[in-house]
């Protein structure tokens, strides 16, 4: 199937471009890891309440995080005029979405992946017993961020005033993502652990909705 | 012309009986007193500018599907007659919550879902500001509008789901259903005047921005001779 191929090729092109320099990487994990800490100047971290408001300041980083992330996600192809290139090279628009979309899933998950032992430590919170379900949450979550994240930065990659616009389109949209991630992960952490299927599957139905959304509409997304 | 005028007048008088209806016809409420009146307003014009909004809506994809400029229009007066409809959604709400409630404002889903419906409607104007070619204005804007859109059950729900658990100050479940037969009498005449009304907001905005359009196009002639 040629949306797959061209996909797995995209996807390459953008692993490979990232990996080369890691800038993405590293300094979204650096913006994390200074909003933790600056959090935990604001509220008081050793606390009990701190406990709870916790989940809610991990997605709020991951979020802000996300909307540096995504900067440069369609600005790279614009600056170095590889667009039209691109445009050509595919037979469905819809792989350049999927191939960016998968890549900064991936790109969000490793940065949480690093951040993760941090957060633990920082707020004095134990991960391990119920890892896999967060993980779940973080994917869902995450990918949620990166379907909605791809196409708003193919929009504000065409205006004016970039780099302000994309977090003021993209932080409303997200605002389900946020409640419900940070509610299921708040009940995954506390003293006695809740696992909300609803929630997760909450996340599963946003993800699916963008991406349908993404799929109908992400030609138009590109048109010069 | 003389169309515009009668529409203009007619929706006048509706919201001058609309709010004669509130004062005069409608009972005082029992608890809450006369502070109530505000609601038949403030409930018609959150109904109202959601429609308004659902026009929007249909009006992006009208543009995406079809790229007629007068579906871009379309979009653009809707977005601003909704957020102005939002807008006093917004600030009626707390007028009639403090007393109340006692607060002016309570995170609880209708709320925030609305203030969250007003700032997606806010950036999709901040975007059009923010690029010069208007044919590329109207198609990306069309598509936020869209996403925008799709989002609002979604941020309905999940704040109904998951943080209206506490209890909040509302007791009003099922508003619609336990009205007095005048108050609801009243309540869906208010709903329909602040329609018109809102029909009326349209027309005259969008016909100032195929002015705009003209002006534009007129310009740039000039500038080419």
């Amino acid at each position: 199937m040629s949306l797959l191929s061209n996909t797995s090729a995209l996807l390459g092109k953008e692993l490979r471009t990232e990996f080369r320099s890691r800038e993405l990487l590293t300094t979204t994990s650096v913006f994390i890891l200074i909003v933790l800490v600056l959090f935990s100047f604001a509220t008081n971290p050793g606390t009990e309440e701190a406990r709870q408001f916790a989940p809610g300041l991990l997605w709020l980083a991951i979020l802000f995080a996300s909307s540096l992330m995504f900067q440069s996600c369609f600005l790279r192809e614009q600056v170095n005029d590889t667009l039209s290139s691109l445009r050509l090279a595919v037979s469905d628009p819809f792989a350049i979405f999927l191939a960016k979309l998968i890549a900064n899933t991936l790109f969000l998950l490793l940065t949480e992946a690093l951040m993760l032992p941090f957060f633990a430590i920082f707020y004095n919170i134990t991960l391990w017993s119920q890892l896999p379900i967060l993980w779940l949450v973080l994917l869902l979550g995450s990918a949620g961020i990166a379907v909605a994240g791809t196409a708003i930065s193919a929009i504000s990659a065409q205006a004016r005033m970039r780099e302000l616009l994309l977090p003021l389109l993209l932080l409303p949209l997200l605002t389900p993502i946020l409640v419900v991630s940070a509610t299921v992960t708040g009940g995954l952490l506390d003293r006695d652990p809740v696992v909300q299927w609803k929630g997760i599957a909450f996340l599963a139905v946003f993800d699916v909705v963008f991406l349908t959304a993404l799929w109908i509409f992400g030609q138009y997304f590109l048109e010069e | 012309m003389t169309k515009r005028i009668l529409l203009g007048t007619v929706a006048t008088a509706l919201v001058i009986a609309a709010a004669y209806a509130n004062f005069f016809i409608a009972p005082t409420e029992r608890t809450m007193g006369v502070i109530q009146r505000i609601f038949y307003f403030h409930a018609a014009t959150a109904w109202a500018g959601e429609m308004v909004f659902f026009v929007c809506f249909v009006g992006n994809l009208l543009y995406v599907w079809k790229r007629e400029q007068k579906y871009d229009w379309l979009g653009v007066t809707c977005a601003e007659v909704g957020i102005a409809c939002i807008s006093i959604v917004l600030i009626t709400g707390p007028i009639w919550a403090k007393p109340v409630w006692g607060i002016y404002w309570t995170w609880d889903a209708r709320l925030t879902s609305t203030f969250v419906l007003w700032l997606l409607y806010i950036s999709y104007l901040l975007l059009r500001t923010l690029i010069e070619e208007p044919g590329r204005r109207a198609l990306l804007s069309a598509l936020f509008g869209i996403f925008a859109f799709l989002d609002v059950p979604l941020v309905f729900f999940s704040i109904r789901w998951w943080r209206t658990q506490h209890p909040a100050p509302v007791v009003m479940g099922g508003q619609g259903s336990g009205l007095d037969p005048t108050m609801s009498k009243v309540f869906f005449f208010n709903v329909l005047v602040m329609h018109v009304f809102c029909a009326f907001l349209i027309v005259e905005r969008y016909i100032v921005e195929k002015l705009r359009h003209d002006v534009d196009l007129l310009q740039r002639e000039a500038e080419v001779q």
